[in-house]
């Protein structure tokens, strides 16, 4: 039983079910990430755990306390919202103590821990303020003040930073972080973006439908996803999945894909229970960092192939050169360096490193286990 | 392309001019009862008999006005409309402020604390907002009996704040539609209850829509006759009512400047009302359909 357990939760609006027994144990000290795209579920499980929505069935213990049924605030727990949700009659310094004056903490105290949270986001000059005049950025700092001044067990972050300017983003994610490895609180973090889970996770619960996909940590998810979903939500550029044929070849399963040209190309398993599957169909999933020039190449890897293809479409992002190719009947998109000399409608020759491939079973589009 | 432009500032300029004048003459138009009611108040009887009811007066006099206020013959006493103004605020005050708190507690209800039914309820209150007064007049009236209520103030609160309700609760549910329920939810994390977070939240983001709410409130249950002249009697009645039996009881001449002071005197509290807190009145109006 973890620190914060969710156990066989369920949630129903009148005949449909919109969450599906979700199972997660959180360790204390953890930073949870609920990722998804939207409708999956998860912020009715984050608004769950806060108690702003009934439980349907199942239980969900804070601190080896079952909480169903008890009041948000009884819970120990503070949430930052998308929308920051700062009362704007109140100065910042109103807002950061509201709920300890709530709770009956008498007003030194609530002065001494106001100015110790404010201290440590930064933000002590903007104490008499209203949030009106605030930027972004500072309700944004404001909003964790208000969760962090509480002590709670556990934090709950509902999108805190869909609000932000791209930039600002970037940099409050930093600070989330930095500010976790700090104070070591357990974390449960909604959020639409991958690239938000992948950085600030120690674990990553993908959801989609109602359903967890997959629960794991930030290189699991990502190495070795549960299905077909997951391999595709996350990751930037998606992974590419292409369709291909399982075939032994000098007593190796190699899979057999369409080139651009219309010719075969043989890849080599690193899996070996791949033999299984001889003559079947599967879908072939390689991300665009594993298919590269021969010299950016992961040289650790035992496995890279070459393979020949023509560059359909070149696109440079200044840190690499995303390269659009045809392989397997699908657009496939390649990693390559900066500065490697590539256009469009030429053949090149990649490398391919099958240490990294996955595959999947087309029927129940998860990922065969080797 | 300078030729099209000069010539439609010319052509602005023309539907400008026309659009003043029609206002001048419209606010000419409307102000022209007033200045009637204000010149007259202040002449002597005679020059109104007299003369013209036009010109302006020729003595001065405020005389009609300390008669209208404190010794002119209302029904059989000789009291003038003082008694009945403080009868209307004693009514008004206490109507205006519990409709007013009883609407924004429903509008607080029916946005943030959803429940099963609850669009139909509020559909019933608004419907309390399209019937016609004179239906519910003697079902009132019955009711006011069995309370023991009829003939006094209190039962002329209760009557206007049962009808001030429907209007209170519009505007507040409709303000309180467009407050972010995320606030609401943040508060309720923090600790806060049900009365604590209306008290430090809603109410305090609630300035224009309570300031809308007191003017059409304070208006319509100051300028009640039907419910006044129905349900309060003689000495109670307020101020609508004694400037009616005013007009109506005077016995040989009638005294037109007085008449018209008094009738300044009822109107004037709405008047203050208005251009103390009429600013807020549009913006407040407004507030519910465009956010900001």
């Amino acid at each position: 039983m973890g620190f914060l357990d969710i156990n066989n939760v369920t949630k129903s609006y009148g005949a449909v079910e919109v969450l599906h027994k979700v199972d997660i144990a959180v360790e204390e000290g953890e930073f949870l990430v609920l990722v998804g795209p939207s409708g999956c579920g998860k912020s009715t499980l984050l608004n769950m755990i806060a108690g702003l929505e009934d439980i349907t069935s199942g239980e969900i213990g804070i601190n080896g306390r079952v909480v169903n049924g008890v009041h948000p605030s009884n819970r120990n727990i503070a949430m930052v919202f998308q929308s920051y949700a700062l009362y704007p009659n109140m100065t910042v310094g109103q807002n950061i103590t509201f709920g300890l004056e709530m709770h009956g903490v008498p007003k030194p105290e609530r002065d001494k821990a106001m100015n110790d949270v404010a201290k440590l986001l930064q933000i002590e000059q903007l104490l008499d303020r209203k949030p009106g005049q605030l930027s972004g950025g500072q309700r944004q700092r404001v909003a964790m003040g208000r969760a962090l001044v509480r002590d709670p067990d556990v934090f709950l972050f509902d999108e805190p930073l869909s609000n932000l300017d791209a930039k600002l983003r970037v940099d409050m994610r930093t600070e989330i972080k930095k500010l976790h490895e700090k104070l070591k609180t357990t974390i449960v973090y909604v959020t639409h973006d991958q690239i938000e889970a992948m950085t600030l996770s120690t674990r990553i619960a993908v959801m989609y439908e109602g359903y967890v996909q997959q629960l794991g940590t930030p290189k699991e998810i990502y190495d070795t996803p549960a299905n077909l979903f997951v391999a595709t939500f996350m990751g930037s550029p998606a992974m590419n999945i292409m369709n291909a044929k399982v075939v032994m070849k000098d007593g190796r399963p190699h899979a057999s894909l369409v080139t651009s040209e219309g010719g075969e190309a043989l890849l080599p398993f690193s899996q070996d229970n791949m033999s299984e599957w001889d003559g079947k169909e599967i879908l072939l999933g390689i991300r665009p960092e594993a298919i590269t020039d021969p010299d950016g190449a992961d040289r650790k890897s035992s496995n890279v192939v070459a393979l020949e293809n023509r560059i359909i479409v070149t696109e440079p992002a200044g840190s690499d050169t995303f390269v659009t190719t045809n392989l397997g009947g699908k657009d496939v998109i390649s990693r390559l360096r900066a500065d490697v000399p590539v256009s469009a409608g030429e053949m090149f020759g990649f490398a391919v490193n099958m240490e990294k491939a996955v595959a999947f079973d087309p029927a129940t589009e998860k990922r065969i286990e080797g | 392309m300078s030729a099209a432009q000069s010539q439609s500032v010319r052509t602005g300029r023309i539907t400008r001019t026309f659009i003043y004048v029609f206002l001048l003459v419209a606010s000419l138009f409307y102000l022209l009862p007033f200045f009637i009611m204000l010149v007259n108040s202040v002449k002597p009887l005679s020059e109104i008999t007299g003369g013209n009811m036009m010109a302006l007066p020729q003595v001065f006099t405020l005389e009609p006005w300390a008669a209208a206020w404190s010794s002119a013959q209302v029904g059989v006493e000789p009291t003038g409309l003082r008694p009945y103004f403080w009868n209307s605020i004693k009514m008004v005050v206490p109507a205006v402020f519990i409709s007013t708190v009883l609407g924004a507690l429903n509008g607080y209800i029916l946005t943030k604390w959803r429940f099963r039914g609850d669009t139909i309820l509020f559909g019933l209150m608004l419907f309390s907002c399209f019937i016609p007064f004179q239906i519910v007049l003697i079902p009132m009236a019955r009711i006011l009996g069995i309370l023991g209520l009829s003939g006094s103030t209190y039962g002329l609160i209760l009557v206007h704040v049962v009808y001030g309700i429907g209007f209170s609760t519009l505007y507040f549910r409709n303000y309180y539609a467009a407050f972010p329920t995320e606030l609401v939810r943040a508060a309720q994390i923090d600790g806060a209850g049900f009365f604590q977070i209306f008290r430090r939240i809603m109410l305090p983001s609630s300035g224009p829509i309570i300031v809308v709410c007191v003017i059409w409130q304070f208006t319509n249950i100051w300028n009640d006759f039907l419910f006044g002249a129905s349900f309060a009697s003689g000495s109670g009645a307020p101020m609508t009512v004694a400037l009616n039996n005013l007009v109506q009881s005077s016995t040989g001449v009638k005294e037109y400047n007085v008449h018209f002071a008094g009738a300044i005197l009822a109107a004037l509290p709405t008047l203050l009302v208005y251009i103390v807190a009429g600013r807020f009145f549009v913006r407040g109006l407004m507030a519910g359909s465009v956010k900001g």
